[in-house]
């Protein structure tokens, strides 16, 4: 049975190394930004899911700005079929409750067109961090949802078994679908974008839909949506000066430094 | 107007460990700074069971919230039975442990709720703001909640462990009803080895690309064991094919706050700062003093690993007494 896969994606900026400027505010503007790196994860499953169910397709769905579209051109370039773009102004200063309300909107509108059979994301955004979009889009829309996903071991189109690595081993767990799924680094090497994708990328043309074509009120997006919001950003306090251990031979600093630590109490 | 700070408890593979009383110690900071009463909650298959260990930590009041359904972690499940907690709580804030499960909950739990969610929060201020990494760590963000309600997940290693001591509060039983399950835990499959998690580890030994090659991390493995630590590597030694990637620390990693973190034969890229940086004393070892790990360390040895690391292992077994082979 053809699978009509979702992948969630998002651009980041292409660094961690960012600054704040004098108000606390993360100095984001103008830093370059790309297809944030564990989705990369992400759209290889959700291609390769497509390609092993014949008649399938996956289709890429960000929220952000206009620029935005650009990591929607790069899932196509990796073998994504489509895309489609969450934007508007009332988008900006989204956390993650505000996103996934969005993605669960544009979920239920595509759901509502053609029945979604799964949804992936990627571990976690390299900005936030956080690793909750995914189940929090599967709970606005009352979906099964699973995280740490390092193995789509079955799909059909009823249900998803999956292997989920916690700490201590790997859990397997079967899901209804349509289902929203959170993967990990060890579900797949992606492969690199292909010329045919790139071609493909750069004609695609994508829906644009606002918070009003989702049914989504002014007061449900963006900053204005948020559940917790980012007062001000500083540089983690520096760490205090270090020192050298010295030692004409090896075994001399082996010894200085067990002396170290045993002083410290840390063995 | 909700009232009541709400630690959640998740067993795993039905038995407490100790990290859970990290999350009293965090609900005790939280509770003074917002003067709510301090409540606990255990959730699972046998959560009547396991109460009594949470009960004389601190909380005046526990929960139990135990039925089959709960018996394994799944997301659904147990979101709804943490809101049943919170309803009978009538909490206003919910604090959860930033592992698989525990994150995951919180996420799920936070929109059942309608509230605000900040995960691995590493420090709890006065005003009930709460500090969180944004960028790999690389900036520290003050975050506020703007719904009545907030969830939180807690990092491991940051807050203390509430001991043990005067009164138990009284074990209350909460009903929960999990509707038609969407998901069904199948089965587990526990890690053949005996080697202690990164996560939680009060000690990590971790190698890098200086050490060559897959036997690179033997010496380390034996200054683990030495130290009762846990070993980690860097992205490059991950890639390389030396260890597997569940010892990898780093952006892409795990991130980990033990009070020892020796690295060895690392360089210290931004990527890799990012899970350790937190560290309480950074041990580098490096045959390169200006790399950034040897630059940023609390203590740097400058040398090779391959004479150093066998040398400090035996020292250390010296000191606790160990026989050195001959």
């Amino acid at each position: 049975m053809a699978l009509n896969i979702i992948v969630c994606v998002k651009s980041t900026p292409s660094t961690v190394n960012v600054g704040v400027d004098a108000d606390g505010k993360p100095k984001i503007a103008g830093v370059p930004v790309a297809l944030n790196p564990f989705d990369e994860f992400a759209v290889e499953a959700a291609v390769r899911l497509k390609e092993s169910v014949p008649g399938s397709t996956a289709t890429a769905l960000t929220v952000g700005p206009d620029a935005a579209a650009e990591v929607l051109r790069e899932a196509i370039a990796r073998g994504a079929d489509g895309g489609v773009l969450v934007t508007g102004p009332e988008f900006e200063g989204g956390d993650s409750y505000a996103t996934s309300l969005a993605l669960s909107a544009a979920l239920k509108k595509m759901h509502a067109e053609k029945p979604v059979s799964i949804v992936l994301f990627g571990k976690n955004t390299s900005d936030a961090g956080a690793g909750v979009v995914g189940t929090q889009t599967a709970a606005w829309l009352e979906w099964a949802s699973v995280s740490a996903v390092k193995k789509l071991e079955s799909v059909d189109g009823t249900s998803a078994t999956v292997l989920r690595q916690m700490e201590d081993g790997v859990d397997t767990v079967k899901l209804k679908l349509p289902a929203c799924i959170s993967t990990i680094k060890e579900i797949n090497e992606p492969r690199l974008p292909s010329l045919k994708g790139k071609m493909a990328s750069k004609k695609a043309v994508f829906p644009k839909w606002t918070a009003a074509d989702l049914g989504l009120q002014p007061a449900q997006a963006g900053a204005a949506g948020a559940g917790a919001v980012v007062v001000k950003a500083a540089l983690p306090p520096a760490r205090p000066a270090g020192l050298k251990v010295e030692g004409a031979t090896a075994a001399e600093k082996a010894a200085r430094l067990v002396d170290i630590l045993v002083e410290r109490k840390l063995i | 107007m909700a009232n009541g700070i709400l630690v959640v408890v998740i067993p795993s593979r039905g038995t407490l460990s100790p990290a859970s009383y990290e999350l009293l110690g965090a609900g005790k900071v939280l509770a003074d700074a917002l003067k709510q009463p301090l409540l606990a909650a255990v959730i699972g298959g046998n959560a009547a069971s396991l109460a009594g260990d949470i009960a004389a930590r601190g909380a005046s009041k526990v929960l139990a919230v135990e039925h089959p359904s709960l018996k394994d972690f799944t997301e659904e499940a147990y979101a709804k039975a943490a809101a049943a907690a919170v309803a009978k709580a009538d909490a206003s804030r919910v604090i959860l442990p930033s592992t698989i499960a525990g994150r995951s909950l919180a996420a799920r739990l936070a929109v059942l709720l309608k509230a605000g969610l900040a995960t691995d929060v590493t420090e709890i201020l006065p005003d009930g703001k709460v500090r969180r990494g944004y960028y790999g760590g690389n900036l520290i963000a003050e975050v506020e909640f703007k719904s009545p309600l907030a969830v939180m997940t807690v990092a491991a290693m940051t807050f203390p462990r509430a001991e043990a001591g005067g009164a138990a509060a009284p074990i209350e039983a909460v009903s929960f009803d999990p509707g038609a399950p969407v998901s069904e835990f199948v089965s587990f499959q526990g890690e053949e080895s005996r080697e202690i998690d990164l996560g939680a580890a009060e000690k990590v030994v971790a190698g890098g690309a200086g050490l060559g090659s897959a036997e690179g991390f033997k010496p380390l493995f034996e200054l683990a064991h030495a130290l009762g630590a846990a070993v980690g590597a860097s992205r490059r030694a991950v890639d390389s094919g030396w260890i597997p990637y569940k010892h990898q620390v780093g952006l892409t990693g795990r991130t980990v706050r033990p009070k020892l973190y020796v690295a060895v034969g690392i360089s210290g890229q931004i990527q890799h700062l990012a899970g350790m940086a937190s560290s309480g004393t950074i041990v580098a070892v490096n045959s390169d003093k200006d790399c950034p790990l040897m630059q940023m360390a609390s203590i740097a040895v400058q040398g090779e690993y391959s004479e150093l690391v066998p040398l400090i292992t035996a020292e250390i077994k010296a000191r606790k007494g160990h026989a050195v082979p001959a």
